[in-house]
């Protein structure tokens, strides 16, 4: 008993409440006539393709300034980047690589101005950074109105301007990343590309905290006070870690996009930070402390629940429970997250 | 009240307490900072602090029966008001409605048949004729109207001690230097009105730093020194200088260790008319030198500015004024300049400022040196990406939780699990971690058991003794000043009251501290 109680303690209690959902649901999926190894490969497809815009969430909580609720911003970027790769038809890798590139400075310039913004709200930074979030999404529903993109694969049909909701990227770089090395053994099929690359960007982050501009980043967020007294800029340290989680959410978005398929503009950026924030809460970290190990654990325990209860719940309850179990999951993970102090010891 | 004692956290900060008051008697009660006042007056006051923290020992009589309140209601409905040292009133209510509040009288209402009591409508009225009364009785004009942040402070305390004197059962008021924010006149007023309260028989217990009005005002004095009563003494015949002594007086024991006259060589800091915004403890124009390898003390009362200096030079607080430090201006406001000149500042916040609590031993201790002297970082890429040498953090830190004997499991226990007194000796490593030329070190002692005071105290010494590193300490405590400093500056008010050499009298200290060195025409200019 102690040492389950110890080990409740040490794994937090959501994880393991949710972690043995999970491997309920992968128990009884046989019974609802479901393969456990496509299952499994469904749950790391997700995983490696929301997995960058979690990672996105963890430089902004590091130096205090809360979850990045604002994560829309960086995708208005990514999505920027992605539209003018298509524009310009550029393919395969290349064509990837030019949206990632070309959504950085516009990644760098909207958080920066996002940066100054929440420099002026300390305290209160992840509500602003919804609403943030939110106008953005809304002034750029304007933006994909009026933007004059000419291809015709991402314009309306009939009047000839303005962007569809919905742009595919088949003809471009659908699946690139994730096909590179992939392998497929009966039903299951592993994106190695995706895996690759998300652990570069892990690599990536983690020697970024591990410099001296990424230590005193830290420091800001464990103790503002005491950084300035060490002679630290804390304002810059701030703003440099919003523009830091600015361009990685635009990265991430871009993975996801091969990924997935298709770009969803307008209102389609309006909810992605809320699934990324709570699969972050959900890897145990908490508003001011979070480590790579929770992204990854917290991603695929989230994705694995959005993979698994549509289809075994479904099938076993011949209801339509999925959608409903993913948002109490989601929003009552981050109303958890903001009501506890104590995080998790690892 | 007899035998009161109480402890925080196995400090003791009251011991052995007795003390008794006749109706319509006024009591002074005097003492430095920590003596132990206000905890008494908590303890009085059934404040919930007590509670949670153990309790107390002794017991308390009120009209010979044995009370022990629980909660600040039972003892408002014993009779004790209480009136503090903070204002607790509501800005954006008139003066009335704060006298009043929660007793409102009220007027029926046909509301009240259907939601209960609760929708009772004011009768403003009768509200403001008590009011008015109340002021009256205080014998000062304050307009009953008037919005509760539109005041002057001095009327804002008028305020309160109306309100305490309002409730009918009063028998016993409380004032924690209600006299701190008066100008002279309204305190003057105030120490009138005070003297009338006692007249119609009510008992009062006056906190205050001013020791004429003391003198003025109370019939016996009582003096508390480290929790204990030093005097109880009828005001008539006793003097300031006494009462001076008493408070600060303890007898020295421990004379400094080597007595070798010390002399100033060159000035290594000077301050000229620096003020400091530092809230609590504003700084308004203070100017002094330090020499090359002194320990320069600055004491005074808290509150008084004393803190407001170090931070201020350490640009922590917005400051203004002008600072050279060997000879060349220093830049104010730039916390990054003040550290890569050579200074050093361990903060009197400990936890707020001084630690980074969530992180291990060895990043509180190498941050600093790391951020600004750019010490353990591998350059890698040629210099492009400096980064952090983990290595070199942990023996870094190992080398000063040995020197400073630093109780701890490894250098990568986290600092929120450490002791005060260790706690402090981090800060302390962190500030040598840095090689400083000049260290600040402010209330290296507070909260600290005497044990760890001592090895804190010795590790400043030996710093000055052995390394040469000029240290400015500020503290409290007066007698700490004196063991180790060569000269003590006092602060009152946000300026200097005086400088004195360590081995000066403790009477000539404490008069510095309570304003009342000051010579007329300075008094005359504060206010």
């Amino acid at each position: 008993m102690k040492k389950i109680r110890a080990f409740i303690e040490a794994a937090g209690l959501p994880r393991v409440i949710i972690g043995g959902f999970l491997v309920l649901l992968f128990a009884v999926a046989p019974l609802a006539q479901i393969s456990v190894a496509r299952s499994v490969s469904d749950t790391l497809v997700r995983m490696a393709m929301n997995g960058v815009m979690v990672l996105a969430l963890v430089p902004m909580v590091q130096s205090g300034c809360g979850l990045n609720f604002g994560l829309p911003l960086g995708i208005i970027a990514g999505l920027l980047g992605a539209l003018l790769s298509i524009e310009l038809d550029i393919t395969g890798f290349a064509g990837l690589f030019f949206a990632m590139g070309v959504s950085l400075p516009f990644a760098a310039i909207f958080g920066y101005g996002y940066g100054l913004i929440l420099n002026k709200v300390k305290g209160d930074e992840m509500m602003i950074a919804t609403y943030v979030g939110f106008s953005s999404v809304s002034l750029m529903c304007i933006a994909w109105q009026l933007l004059p993109f000419t291809s015709p694969i991402m314009i309306w049909g009939y009047g000839g301007s303005g962007l569809r909701v919905t742009v595919s990227v088949s003809e471009h770089w659908l699946h690139v990343l994730s096909d590179f090395l992939s392998f497929q053994i009966g039903n299951f099929y592993f994106p190695t590309g995706m895996f690759l690359f998300l652990a570069f960007m892990c690599f990536l982050v983690w020697g970024f905290f591990r410099t001296k501009i990424g230590t005193a980043m830290t420091a800001v967020g464990s103790n503002p006070e005491f950084a300035r007294a060490s002679g630290i800029d804390v304002d810059k340290m701030r703003t440099i870690s919003v523009v830091l989680s600015t361009m990685l959410g635009a990265i991430g978005i871009v993975v996801y996009q091969q990924s997935f398929g298709f770009l969803q503009l307008y209102t389609g950026p309006f909810y992605m930070a809320f699934p990324a924030v709570a699969a972050l809460l959900l890897g145990g970290a908490s508003v001011n402390k979070a480590t790579l190990f929770n992204v990854i654990v917290g991603t695929f325990l989230y994705q694995g629940i959005c993979t698994m209860t549509p289809s075994v719940i479904n099938s076993l309850l011949q209801t339509d429970m999925s959608e409903m179990i993913r948002l109490i999951v989601s929003n009552g993970m981050i109303i958890y997250a903001l009501t506890r102090k104590v995080q998790v010891k690892r | 009240m007899e035998h009161i004692g109480k402890e925080y956290f196995g400090n003791r900060v009251l011991a052995d307490v007795n003390l008794t008051l006749q109706r319509g008697e006024i009591l002074g009660l005097v003492g430095e900072n920590g003596a132990g006042k206000t905890t008494l007056m908590k303890i009085l006051f059934g404040m919930p602090v007590i509670k949670e923290t153990g309790g107390y020992e002794g017991k308390m009589y009120l009209d010979g029966k044995e009370v022990n309140f629980d909660s600040p209601f039972d003892a408002l409905d014993g009779g004790i008001g209480m009136v503090h040292q903070e204002f607790s009133l509501i800005p954006g209510f008139s003066t009335t409605e704060n006298i009043m509040l929660n007793r409102e009288f009220t007027c029926y209402s046909p509301l009240v048949e259907l939601f209960g009591e609760r929708l009772q409508t004011l009768n403003r009225p009768a509200m403001r004729q008590r009011a008015a009364k109340a002021i009256d009785t205080l014998g000062v004009r304050v307009d009953p109207d008037m919005l509760i942040q539109e005041m002057p402070v001095g009327h804002r305390q008028f305020t309160e001690i109306a309100r305490e004197i309002d409730r009918e059962s009063t028998k016993l008021l409380v004032l924690d230097e209600p006299t701190a924010v008066l100008t002279e006149s309204e305190a003057a007023i105030l120490v009138k009105a005070l003297r009338k309260l006692a007249d119609s028989g009510i008992a009062i217990i006056f906190i205050s730093h001013r020791l004429q009005e003391i003198l003025d005002l109370c019939d016996k004095i009582l003096v508390l020194r480290d929790g204990m009563v030093i005097k109880e003494a009828p005001t008539k015949g006793t003097e300031i200088r006494q009462i001076a002594s008493w408070m600060v007086g303890r007898t020295v024991e421990d004379k400094k260790q080597d007595d070798a006259v010390r002399v100033c060589l060159e000035p290594i800091l000077r301050v000229d008319h620096l003020w400091v915004d530092m809230p609590g403890e504003t700084v308004r124009d203070v100017s002094f030198d330090v020499c090359r390898g002194e320990i320069f003390g600055i004491g005074g009362l808290a509150g008084q500015g004393k803190l407001g200096i170090a931070n201020g030079i350490m640009g922590l607080f917005a400051a203004g004024g002008a600072v050279t430090w060997k000879g060349k201006a220093l830049k104010l406001n730039d916390p990054h300049g003040a550290l890569e000149a050579g200074m050093a500042f361990v903060s009197e916040d400990r936890r707020g400022v001084g630690l980074l609590l969530d992180e291990p031993i060895d990043w509180n201790i190498a941050f600093t040196a790391m951020q600004v002297q750019g010490r353990c970082l591998k350059s890698l890429l040629g210099g492009l990406i400096q980064w952090r040498d983990d290595v070199a953090m942990a023996s870094l830190a190992q080398e000063y939780i040995d020197a400073l004997g630093i109780k701890c499991v490894s250098s990568r226990q986290r600092a929120v699990e450490l002791s005060g007194g260790n706690q402090q000796k981090v800060c302390l490593a962190k500030a040598f971690a840095v090689g400083p030329e000049l260290l600040f070190v402010a209330e290296p002692t507070r909260g600290i058991d005497v044990g760890a005071k001592k090895l804190v105290l010795d590790t400043i010494r030996e710093t000055n003794r052995h390394k040469g590193t000029t240290v400015v300490m500020i503290s409290s405590e007066l007698e700490e000043l004196r063991s180790i400093c060569d000269r003590i500056a006092i602060v009152d008010e946000g300026r200097l009251a005086g400088m004195l050499s360590a081995t000066a009298s403790v009477e000539d200290f404490g008069l510095l501290m309570l304003g009342a060195g000051k010579g007329p025409e300075v008094a005359a200019g504060v206010r």
